[in-house]
């Protein structure tokens, strides 16, 4: 029996219909057309589909999607503003963070909540925080050194 | 994979939950970070969950000789309680901070993982070296149950259909202790193949605590880890045979009695 879910979604209140059983991942995906969050594994263990709810990490396939009434999400779709980039973003192209591209999104919203908590995170720390996003063509040392490099980016654009 | 149809219902508080509880095959959902999980392989398939993820059940707080940590608190929750920074009580943080990952750290909660009582989980075995007792709340009233009888094997707990975990509390160690959690995990899973956590007091006595390699996580009945874990039935399967987790028990037991022992040292 379908539900009214009401919740904001980068920035902009929304209200769609879901079932009980619906998960985050498809509502935001079938449901609001946001294809960013990707599925992966659809076990919980890729992180190919991690949004952020209330600011924080989470993987939306292990989330119904009622669980997110009256939350904030934070999906890819946010990041680029005005044909700008996220320094995140910018910093995954020029230090190769990406090949194929499918986990890509996930690891970047990961990344968003580790440098919010922690913006100078040394690198054990950013290896620690991947452990829940798998990749399968970097090898990972690229996306630890575009993370650390965002970090840096960040800061700067912070003290400035 | 999609669970199977399901209705939802998001309690308002304690007793609401306990209300909704009364529907037979209802089932409670926090994180949901073990239970979504199996919903949707459809081994779990309630007729309705109760959300009370929003319920007042969550923070840490030490009250006397007491900590008490809601039962909502998330693993993130306790990785960033300042209460816990204390060398008697380091192996809560050292084993919360290796849970899952980051995402499921966000949203997985110490009563969920409580009540799913899987026989791999790792806090358990912190929470039985510091001797917890996990508080219940049931329309009967409420009652403490000492984790030591809580967990009755895997998947299976002593709460009954219409009851809920509203908090867990430990006893201060006292002064002169330390605590410290080892394991070794399944560089897939992350789950502990074997995982110990030891509580080592100031007067050298210490109390050392065993998970993944038994039906559930359990106390060791001796100071030395080999003769304890002789009496025990270890589980064994195609990733570590039982006399490999048997070995591997007995080194994380050792070591987390030594950096529990050296932890101690620091406790002023």
């Amino acid at each position: 029996m379908p539900e009214t879910l009401e919740l904001v979604v980068n920035g902009e209140p929304r209200s769609l219909e879901v079932e009980g059983r619906t998960l985050l991942v498809h509502a935001l995906r079938d449901g609001l057309d946001l294809t960013g969050a990707h599925i992966g594994c659809d076990t919980s263990q890729c992180g190919a589909c991690t949004v952020l709810l209330d600011g924080r990490a989470v993987k939306s396939c292990t989330v119904l999607a009622l669980q997110a009434e009256g939350a904030e999400v934070t999906t890819i779709e946010s990041f680029a503003s005005d044909g700008e980039m996220h320094p995140i973003q910018r910093s995954f192209i020029g230090n190769h963070g990406l090949q194929c591209g499918y986990c890509t999104p996930g690891l970047i919203l990961t990344a968003a909540d580790l440098l919010a908590r922690d913006p100078d995170p040394t690198d054990e720390t950013i290896r620690h925080s991947l452990r829940g996003n798998l990749c399968r063509c970097t090898g990972y040392q690229p996306i630890v050194e575009s993370i650390r490099a965002a970090g840096a980016a960040l800061r700067e654009g912070a003290a400035r | 994979m999609i669970p199977a149809p399901v209705r939802y219902a998001r309690a308002t508080d304690v007793e609401h939950a306990l209300e909704l509880l009364g529907e037979t095959d209802a089932k409670l959902i926090a994180g949901g970070q073990s239970l979504i999980p199996v919903m949707k392989l459809r081994i779990a398939r309630p007729s309705l969950v109760v959300d009370i993820s929003k319920l007042e059940l969550r923070g840490v707080e030490i009250q006397g000789d007491e900590l008490r940590v809601g039962s909502l608190t998330t693993w993130d929750d306790l990785l960033g309680a300042p209460e816990i920074h204390r060398p008697s009580l380091a192996a809560i943080t050292e084993c919360a901070h290796r849970i899952g990952d980051l995402q499921v750290r966000n949203r997985g909660t110490v009563g969920g993982s409580l009540a799913h009582a899987d026989p791999a989980s790792d806090m358990p075995a912190v929470l039985l070296a510091l001797e917890a007792t996990v508080q219940l709340k049931s329309p009967k009233g409420e009652r403490a149950v000492p984790l030591v009888d809580f967990v009755l094997g895997p998947f299976t707990t002593v709460l009954d259909a219409q009851e809920i975990i509203t908090r867990i509390v430990v006893p201060m160690p006292r002064l002169g202790s330390g605590s410290a959690y080892v394991s070794v995990e399944h560089p897939a899973s992350g789950f502990a193949l074997a995982g110990a956590a030891a509580l080592s007091g100031p007067d050298d006595g210490c109390r050392v605590a065993v998970t993944g390699i038994a039906a559930q996580p359990l106390l060791l009945a001796d100071e030395d880890p080999e003769i304890a874990l002789e009496t025990i039935e270890i589980f064994g399967d195609r990733f570590a045979p039982a006399d490999y987790r048997r070995a591997l028990a007995a080194v994380v037991a050792r070591r987390a009695r030594e950096l529990a022992a050296e932890r101690a040292k620091g406790d002023a």
